[in-house]
């Protein structure tokens, strides 16, 4: 699994989002690896709109591939601030540019978060390893 | 499954070498997609071609004295209506008229041989041993040793014409012929689960590795691409083709699953006759329907079908179609739900998408259907 692409300034989570941290500023999305795994995205609906609060594990969006579908959680608490109305109509961004154009969300986090339970840039790649077999 | 319990196709390095993405499949290592995707590895079979290995799906060979008519008293269709070199697609069911399997019947010279689903091999193999036990005939299991390719989309019949041995004349829709590739002796049939025109290739699985690079190279100019099984799924589903286990089962009858045309009630007496003629004359409750999603939200399998906040039925098929650019599905409703631009709603994660009713198949320009 060489080619899958992981960041080194991002944290990441099991199920493999990405999570970008700036101050309370929080930016997710999924992984290359995430991206590969779903192959061509065709659909995505948010279950969030801006202004809205999230729990940490609350469904942010459905993704679905062709075959399969997974619903992406937000992985602290918080303020959405703003979701990325690109993607309903072009949902192919997710798999172009996981990392770029095909963020999922932005989200004003509460005041105590800590990134402390997320995954380094390189214990996420133990979990790619061991997800690829 | 223990994956040291999984069997590998003659073609497993092969998917392995060209980064295919492998799941167990019905007891084998099959490769789901390959690093193209699912969307241009289907996109390439309707306008091009594609090569599949299906190498897990069955064969049941049945010989000797009373071969037609034991195989009559199985299947639904009509197998005396079959010529030499001709297949039949039909459906084996249960004496409640629940269906066993779907699968393609071959006329050989002197026997016949079932191809039958990857899943159900060793239940139909019991299965026809329990019920044909009185007849004069022998029955074997060559699915180890029988491997399976199957070349789809338009162009096919050019690249086979460039890997077969001997000359080629023509081969009708739903023919078979033996022949030769690199002197491997082979059976070719003019069949598919795609809905283009193509071709599957039955080969001794031991010699039959080189297939593969010999199919994919002869199409090369043609742009031919390896397709995995995911792909197949949707191939199969834009031309609304029954899924064992998804569209059809044991608790489905082939006349609710709109699969009558394969059931001859007036032919000799068969497992299941009097189930289906009196599912007939008292009609059903239930049939499989095929729909367009509005939106492109995607139906899964179990979804329930709702019509005025009812649920009329279950979803057993769906997926989003490339070249049609929609979100399709089958399942089943209640009849009367069943009719042509009737609209339905597909409850989504408690969400009611609309969707219509409408005539199979979903893409209409298949080069064969």
């Amino acid at each position: 699994m060489s080619d899958v692409k992981i960041l080194p300034d991002l944290y990441y989570t099991a199920t493999h989002e990405w999570i970008k941290v700036e101050n309370q500023k929080i930016t997710i999305g999924i992984t290359d690896f995430a991206q590969k795994e779903l192959s061509d995205i065709v659909f995505l609906e948010f279950h969030v709109t801006e202004g809205n609060p999230v729990k940490k594990g609350d469904s942010i969006c459905t993704v679905e591939a062709v075959k399969t579908a997974e619903d992406i959680f937000s992985p602290l608490e918080g303020k959405i601030m703003k979701i990325n109305t690109d993607l309903p109509d072009n949902p192919s961004l997710l798999n172009k540019e996981p990392y770029e154009s095909g963020w999922i969300a932005i989200i004003e986090a509460s005041q105590d978060f800590s990134p402390a339970y997320l995954l380094s840039a390189e214990d996420y790649k133990m979990v790619v390893l061991e997800s690829a077999h | 499954m223990q994956e040291t319990e999984l069997k590998t196709t003659p073609f497993y390095s092969e998917h392995v070498k060209a980064g295919a993405k492998i799941v167990p499949f019905a007891g084998y290592k099959m490769p789901i997609q390959y690093p193209d995707g699912i969307v241009s590895e289907s996109l390439n079979v309707r306008t091009t071609a594609g090569l599949f290995d299906v190498s897990h799906m069955g064969e049941i060979e049945i010989k000797g004295r009373e071969c037609l008519d034991s195989l009559n008293f199985l299947v639904t269709n009509d197998v005396s209506k079959l010529s030499v070199n001709g297949v039949l697609y039909t459906a084996m069911c249960y004496e409640n008229g629940g269906i066993v399997d779907d699968l393609l019947v071959y006329r050989l010279e002197d026997h016949f041989l079932l191809v039958v689903n990857a899943s159900n091999i060793d239940k139909d193999f019991e299965w026809i041993m329990e019920k044909l036990k009185g007849f004069d005939i022998e029955i074997s299991n060559r699915s180890d040793e029988t491997a399976q390719l199957a070349l789809q989309g338009p162009v096919s019949e050019k690249i086979m014409k460039k890997v077969l041995d001997a000359d080629y004349d023509s081969l009708g829709f739903y023919q078979s012929f033996s022949a030769n590739i690199d002197k491997t002796p082979v059976l070719i049939s003019r069949t598919g689960y795609t809905g283009e025109d193509g071709f599957e290739i039955y080969s001794p699985a031991d010699k039959s590795d080189f297939l593969w690079q010999k199919i994919l190279g002869a199409g090369e100019k043609y742009s031919i691409c390896p397709v995995g099984l995911a792909a197949r799924d949707v191939l199969r589903l834009e031309m609304c083709y029954c899924l064992y286990g998804n569209d059809i089962s044991a608790q489905t009858t082939p006349l609710e699953a709109g699969l009558g045309w394969v059931v001859k009630l007036d032919k000799p007496d068969f497992i299941g006759r009097e189930a289906l003629l009196t599912q007939k004359q008292n009609g059903f409750e239930r049939r499989l329907v095929h729909f367009v999603l509005d939106g492109k939200n995607l139906s899964r399998k179990g979804f329930p079908l709702v019509s005025e906040g009812e649920q009329i039925g279950e979803v057993t098929s769906g997926a989003f179609s490339p070249i049609l650019g929609k979100s399709v599905g089958m399942g089943y409703v209640k009849t009367g739900f069943h009719k042509i631009n009737t609209r339905i709603g597909v409850e989504i994660r408690s969400k009611i998408c609309d969707a219509s009713v409408t005539k199979p198949p979903f893409y209409k320009n298949a080069t064969h259907k």
